[in-house]
């Protein structure tokens, strides 16, 4: 198969999917002519002009309120904030009218809207441009959160919210931006609400976010090498939560360790633990539990490259979960 | 030379200005460029942790505001603000040891290029995203005026930050409520790579101050005898209670919008060209020559500051690393350190 990085990916499934619908149009800053600070966009503006790929000002608030007025009225925004940090400025009206338009009219009412963002510390750009963000939206009826963490599953996830006609947030890890992968030639689509078992095995069920998929998967590997067996799922979306796949492989391994670099209070592993406790409680032999970043912002210097989970820290936390 | 706006009056260069004071605003452009050609090259060496937005053309306003500042008068900071940094008093020690992410920087080595936080001289923080300095400098001045200080607060920010609704939001805000500050548009015709008339129908932004009922004056950004003037006049109203004013100081960075970024595309060589003629330092270099200082007064400067920023780089080389455990201390004021 061929194979692709992931912003390639996620921009093949973007310009699939405006040439099969006139509605959809970019706004973002630098995405037009410049192809974004990303290369979300790179090459698009080319084929599909400068009302289809908008430049904007620094007007966050000003065009994601703008999106949702043009979604309401049929069209198919795309909001590319380059950093996910820059969307905060927009978050009133995101959480007023975005998120509760459809509710609020009765359904009469759609809410086609993608919002698209890098996440994650990475090489940390400091305070302001490392956020993840995604708890809040999971929070909130509305909203659907995609998580990718390899090119096909961009592409295919991708597609499928350019079809929603809900709000979604696309969220794309600094770290996985340039992972390549295969990605199929043939059109596909990913549903939403469809984890994905990254690596079968029967030990210790490990749930993964974004980055942490493929550190997990190298964590993985230097266990089996001991003979501990990890099953790694990675949900892909977290709203909607594929509970069922995490029920079934604790079913099976007994154990779960969730790995998400987001701050840990409130977020995916603490609603992913609270729903395996209700339905999988008889399954576990160790309590749940959970690796996190560190619960502060994020700090430039290269000492702090750790404040996020890295591949021996995840390793200790299986080995520690393992011998509860 | 400068323009007048709304019966704002400036008058001729260097009047009232003792010779000292004159190579003080040399000395201060001086640092900034110093200090950022400096760390222009450890980018390029490897040693800088995250971006790294330099102020190199734009050095005359930082420096002919912040001449008018005292230090606990306030300024709020962008992420290009290593210029407003030096300018209101840190050290080029303080600012090369941060963005080598050491543990001497002057946020500790937490902050880097946009997080830079000198709050004991009125350094209150440059800042990641784009606006927030213009409200955050308002509300500053909100509490001097409530505390019946003749205090002041200055906000700096880009053209790219007009089109903010922070800009509209704080401006009226100062100016219905007869707030201590001054407002500092950088307006170097760019926000990032998209040009200012893109941005906006109205690139005349001291113009807009008359929708806001306060003054707006623009100032040529390269001339830091015309910012001090215009900037003076300015904070004397702020400190006298007649309100804010609105600075527009037309400038032009001539690197790239952040090191390791590409500089071509959207600008030509030949208007870079004709910025780096009007060079806000080698410009006041000649005014000086002209009559003000004599050629030994300005070279001694220049012994000194590449002297100075020398010693910064080899003090941020040798500096420690910050403690781990600084991470999480102080996201909540009893949370230690
Ligand atoms: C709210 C927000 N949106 C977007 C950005 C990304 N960004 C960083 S600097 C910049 C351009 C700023 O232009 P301007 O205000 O003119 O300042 P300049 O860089 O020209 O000094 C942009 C878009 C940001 N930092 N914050
Ligand atoms: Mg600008």
């Amino acid at each position: 198969m061929r194979e692709m990085t992931f912003v390639e990916a996620a921009r093949e499934a973007l310009a699939e999917e405006m040439a099969r619908n006139p509605a959809i149009f970019v706004v973002g800053e630098g995405i037009g002519a410049r192809g974004g600070s990303f290369n979300t966009t790179l090459g698009l503006y080319d084929l599909y002009g400068p009302e289809r790929l908008r430049d904007t000002p620094i007007s966050e608030r000003g065009f994601t309120a703008l999106c949702t007025g043009a979604a309401a009225a049929g069209g198919r925004p795309v909001v590319d904030f380059m950093f996910i940090d820059f969307l905060a400025d927009g978050f009133g009206d995101l959480f007023n009218q975005t998120s509760k338009l459809q509710w609020m009219s009765g359904g009469r009412l759609k809410m086609p809207i993608l919002l698209r963002g890098c996440i994650g510390v990475a090489k940390s750009n400091g305070a302001h441009h490392s956020g993840n963000y995604y708890p809040f939206f999971m929070h909130i009826p509305g909203f659907r959160v995609a998580i990718p963490a390899s090119p096909r599953d961009a592409k295919g996830l991708m597609k499928t919210a350019l079809r929603s006609n809900d709000p979604v947030l696309f969220l794309e890890h600094k770290d996985v931006l340039m992972l390549r992968g295969p990605v199929p030639e043939e059109e596909y689509l990913i549903p939403f609400g469809e984890a994905s078992v990254a690596r079968e095995g029967k030990d210790v069920t490990v749930v993964a976010i974004a980055a942490m998929v493929p550190k997990t998967l190298k964590a993985s590997e230097e266990l089996a090498k001991e003979g501990v067996s990890v099953e790694v799922i990675d949900p892909r979306t977290v709203a909607p939560l594929d509970i069922d796949t995490i029920l079934a492989s604790v079913h099976k391994t007994g154990r779960l360790l969730i790995v998400d670099e987001d701050f840990a209070p409130c977020g995916v592993g603490a609603e992913i633990a609270a729903q395996v406790m209700a339905r999988g409680f008889d399954d576990l032999d160790a309590p749940v539990q959970r690796l996190n970043g560190a619960f502060a912002p994020a700090a430039t210097s290269a000492v702090f490259d750790n404040m996020v989970p890295q591949v021996p820290d995840i390793t200790k936390a299986v080995r520690d979960l393992l011998a509860e | 030379m400068a323009k007048a706006k709304l019966g704002v009056v400036i008058e001729k260069p260097a009047a009232g200005l003792s010779k000292e004071q004159l190579l003080d605003l040399y000395r201060q452009m001086l640092i900034i460029r110093r200090t950022e050609e400096q760390l222009i090259r450890a980018y390029q060496a490897g040693k800088i942790h995250g971006a790294c937005h330099t102020y190199v053309g734009e050095e005359a306003v930082a420096t002919g505001v912040c001449a008018h500042l005292r230090p606990d008068d306030v300024v709020f900071s962008t992420h290009r603000g290593h210029g407003h940094a030096l300018a209101k008093g840190v050290t080029p020690r303080e600012v090369i040891a941060e963005l080598f992410g050491k543990a001497t920087g002057v946020s500790g080595g937490i902050g880097g290029s946009m997080h830079l936080f000198k709050p004991e001289i009125g350094m209150m923080g440059s800042s990641g995203i784009v606006g927030p300095s213009i409200t955050m400098a308002a509300g500053a001045a909100y509490t001097f005026k409530l505390l019946k200080t003749n205090r002041i607060s200055v906000a700096f920010f880009g053209d790219g930050a007009v089109s903010n609704g922070s800009f509209h939001e704080g401006i009226n805000l100062a100016t219905v409520w007869g707030l201590p500050v001054l407002f500092v548009c950088e307006n170097n015709m760019y926000a990032t790579e998209v040009p200012f008339n893109q941005a906006t129908k109205n690139p005349d932004v001291a113009s807009r101050a008359k929708a806001y009922g306060l003054p707006g004056v623009a100032v040529d950004g390269n001339d830091v005898l015309a910012i001090y003037q215009a900037a003076g006049e300015a904070i004397q109203r702020a400190r006298g209670g007649e309100g804010p004013t609105l600075l527009e100081c037309r400038t032009y960075r001539t690197r790239a919008h952040s090191e390791g970024m590409r500089d071509t595309g959207y600008r030509t060589a030949e208007e870079i060209a004709e910025w780096k003629a009007r060079d806000p330092i080698a410009r006041f270099r000649d005014v000086l020559l002209g009559g003000l200082a004599s050629e030994g007064d300005v070279i001694r400067i220049d012994e000194e500051i590449k002297i100075m920023v020398e010693e910064a780089t080899a003090f941020a080389d040798s500096s420690p690393w910050p403690d781990k455990a600084i991470l999480t201390q102080h996201v909540y004021s009893d949370s230690g350190g």
